[in-house]
């Protein structure tokens, strides 16, 4: 709420000042400029480093790799200097060739098929999970500390060191999860050879390292939820289903909609999970498109720098595009955010 | 008295040069004139971690005893990560090493994108004579010499002489004989053939060559990958593991291969003299008479195993380019060579360290050299080190059942037609 009358008084005073500024009647937008710097030059002062560092450390990099998504710059012919030698760039502008190829081969298409399978279901499953898990966290039960503390662990652990951990229980022959179906009298799983368990395997720890993220903003919003609604449903006698349904769901459904948004995106971008379980393999098999644009740009060689950028263009083209599509469905629904 | 003092005088500018000569070790300049070297040389070794990067690392430090001033930075920078990790500190100009170890099929692509020093004329380079033939080979790219070989290899198979008893059986000289062994070792003792690694398409080499096959044939620039010999090639490995004769992995294959190995899991795996200490250290090999080493098994069309090996070259960039010299020199010297070979059974790369006695006396070193003398050269061209990313993919994908190996092998040629322009 504070965040809204701050953007609203925001507006209002520069619409008051565009205001006055015409009715004065100069009509040179120049001088409007001028009076502007003159009177604001203190928030111009204060922001400046700021724009500047981001236009360095992000319009740049973003400008450029847009750039070379439109030439054919790979290893050989970008210009570098390594002590005498100097080595002068030659690649040429393509225009949209790049495009045109990832967009009519197969393997962009088919690698954008696998991540958004896994998207879909690592945000389905961690949702479900985390709420489950809010759920019961938020009734009064022995312990509860406890418990949140031991299902937050995940989340406190650097990604990468859960990552490696996970790679040694999935080990076919010396991992703990097949010495226990063992011990079951369980064939061992080829948990990250076979391409269909391996697809399984890199979703299974994504839900893992996703869902204490999930329970703790819904732990939040549930606890936000005033109790005396659950109280004035049950006596007008709602059952639990009725309850979550009708009260939970709703009161939920600011904090749902931003963690959802959140948890897309960086699904979607999950490189650590991806590259340090299976590297994309067995074969292709779990490749994502940005870890499949990394392989680009560092693995295979000659590293197509071209290819690579264009990858990473359409990826912020789709990620631009589901949240311009997300944000307006949930506007028609009156949510704001 | 004049004299004198003009002496003096002159002593005096000596001593103050001097003293600014010697006090200008800080790493960024190299020797001066004075003719001793200073400064930092910093060295990435790719050696095996827990057996060889020990003795390397002390040997490197030991440059020191003849260079007091110069201080030796030694880095293990894993195998699989080397390549990279060199391309992209090179071409940024920050963080390169001095040196590094480089794998033959590397040299000529880092040349080719100008990352290193040429050593023609330099310290590194002494009686050049001594190389062996094939080792040579590979540091030479567009008539210069850009590094000065380290250690040579080639591959063979390793196997675990107990089982081989318990089970009753002689070592496998084919493909074939190699599958029967397989299925009697699994009948009688339970265990698995062969380990075939399925992460690194190096290991399909061997099986690539027994058919007659070659990744490409660079004299008529044609790509042989996806001839008829490629493709039989991918069904022998798809067939070893299909009918169990052989287990892999599609990650983390070099440990799983040396853990079961050393734990006795399986009896036999394809793999170099790199793997030699490594592998004694298992305590299956506590006793070191139990391993065997044969020759690689034959396919329908011969036998061979790929020649392989490591340089030490020179990064153009080196602020201390005359201090890295001297220590490429120093690390792939007879002397030098010789402590390595007795200590980790590596294959020295100069004819005259093969006739000391404790070198000639070392039963791994007396195997491999005529593997090595036989072994199959591959193309020093400048896309030798591009040729694995492309044939990695499809090898698993064949060995995981998800491409049949005649597509499988399709896709790698057509990879290869792209990266070589104009081959056929």
């Amino acid at each position: 709420m504070a965040v809204d009358t701050t953007g609203q008084s925001v507006a209002k005073a520069a619409g008051d000042h565009v205001a006055r500024g015409r009715s004065r009647g100069t009509g040179k937008s120049r001088g409007a400029a001028k009076r502007s710097l003159s009177t604001h030059w203190y928030a111009w002062a204060m922001v400046a480093p700021v724009t500047v560092v981001i236009a360095v450390i992000i319009g740049y990099p973003l400008v450029r790799g847009i750039y070379l998504s439109l030439t054919d710059a790979n290893e050989r012919n970008v210009a570098r200097s390594i002590g005498v030698n100097q080595i002068p760039a030659t690649y040429e502008f393509v225009g949209l060739d790049n495009y045109t190829d990832a967009l009519t081969g197969s393997q962009f298409l088919g690698t954008l098929g696998w991540t958004i399978v896994w998207t879909v279901s690592c945000v389905a499953l961690t949702f479900a999970l985390g709420l489950g898990l809010a759920n019961i966290l938020n009734r009064r039960i022995a312990g509860r500390s406890a418990y949140r503390l031991l299902l937050i662990l995940p989340w406190a652990v650097p990604g990468f060191v859960s990552v490696f951990a996970w790679r040694f229980l999935y080990n076919q022959d010396n991992g703990l999860l097949n010495k226990v179906l063992a011990g079951g009298g369980i064939d061992a799983v080829p948990w990250l050879n076979d391409p269909t368990w391996a697809k399984l395997s890199v979703i299974a720890t994504n839900v893992w390292l996703g869902v204490p993220f999930m329970m703790v903003a819904l732990l939040g919003g549930l606890q936000s939820i005033p109790g005396e609604l659950y109280e004035a449903a049950e006596m007008d006698g709602a059952n639990p289903w009725q309850r979550f349904r009708h009260i939970t769901m709703p009161g939920l459904r600011s904090v749902s909609t931003t963690v959802i948004l959140l948890s897309t995106i960086w699904t979607f971008n999950m490189f650590p999970v991806i590259f340090l379980l299976t590297r994309g393999g067995p074969g292709e098999a779990t490749q994502i498109l940005v870890t499949q644009a990394y392989k680009f740009s560092f693995e295979v060689s000659p590293r197509d720098f071209a290819q690579s950028s264009t990858w990473g263009v359409l990826i912020l083209v789709l990620l631009m595009v589901f949240a311009a599509f997300y944000q307006r469905v949930l506007r028609k629904q009156g949510e704001v955010w | 008295m004049r004299r004198g003092i003009a002496a003096t005088a002159l002593v005096a500018a000596l001593g103050v040069t001097l003293a600014a000569c010697g006090g200008s070790d800080s790493g960024s300049s190299g020797s001066k004139g004075s003719g001793e070297l200073s400064g930092t040389v910093t060295w990435w070794d790719t050696s095996t971690v827990g057996s060889e990067d020990k003795v390397f690392k002390k040997v490197a430090e030991d440059f020191t005893k003849a260079h007091p001033k110069v201080t030796v930075k030694y880095v293990n920078v894993p195998f699989g990560e080397a390549q990279n990790k060199f391309k992209n500190a090179a071409q940024s100009g920050s963080g390169a090493p001095d040196v590094i170890r480089s794998e033959v099929a590397w040299t000529p692509e880092f040349a080719d994108l100008g990352y290193l020093a040429p050593l023609d004329g330099t310290a590194a380079l002494k009686n050049q004579d001594d190389f062996l033939k094939q080792a040579a080979a590979s540091t030479k790219y567009k008539g210069k010499t850009y590094a000065v070989p380290q250690v040579i290899d080639s591959m063979g198979i390793f196997y675990n002489k107990k089982i081989f008893k318990e089970a009753g059986v002689q070592v496998p000289k084919t493909v074939d004989e190699l599958k029967a062994v397989s299925a009697k070792i699994k009948q009688k003792t339970g265990k698995t053939g062969l380990y075939l690694r399925g992460d690194d398409a190096y290991w399909f080499l061997s099986f690539l060559y027994g058919e007659g096959g070659d990744l490409v044939d660079a004299p008529n620039k044609k790509v042989t990958i996806d001839s008829p010999a490629g493709v039989k090639a991918f069904k022998v490995v798809k067939d070893l593991v299909d009918s169990g004769a052989a287990k892999t992995d599609a990650t983390d294959g070099w440990n799983n291969m040396q853990t079961a190995f050393k734990e006795g899991k399986v009896a036999m795996m394809i793999n170099g003299p790199w793997a030699v200490a490594d592998t004694y250290a298992g305590k299956e090999f506590a006793d070191k008479a139990n391993l065997g080493i044969a020759p690689v098994p034959a396919g329908s069309a011969g036998q061979g195993a790929p020649q392989g090996g490591h340089n030490l070259a020179v990064y153009a960039g080196s602020k201390n380019l005359d201090a890295s010299y001297a220590f490429a020199e120093y690390m792939t010297s007879a002397e030098t060579q010789a402590k390595i070979s007795k200590e980790l059974s590596l294959l020295p790369t100069r004819e005259s360290v093969y006739l000391k006695s404790d070198v000639a006396l070392n039963e791994q070193i007396a195997f491999f050299k005529p593997v090595v003398d036989k072994a199959v050269e591959r193309p020093w061209i400048p896309e030798t080190g591009s040729l694995f990313a492309p044939l990695v993919t499809e090898y698993t994908k064949v060995l995981t059942g998800q491409t049949t190996p005649e597509k499988g092998a399709k896709t790698v040629g057509d990879g290869y037609r792209k990266l070589l322009k104009d081959w056929k």
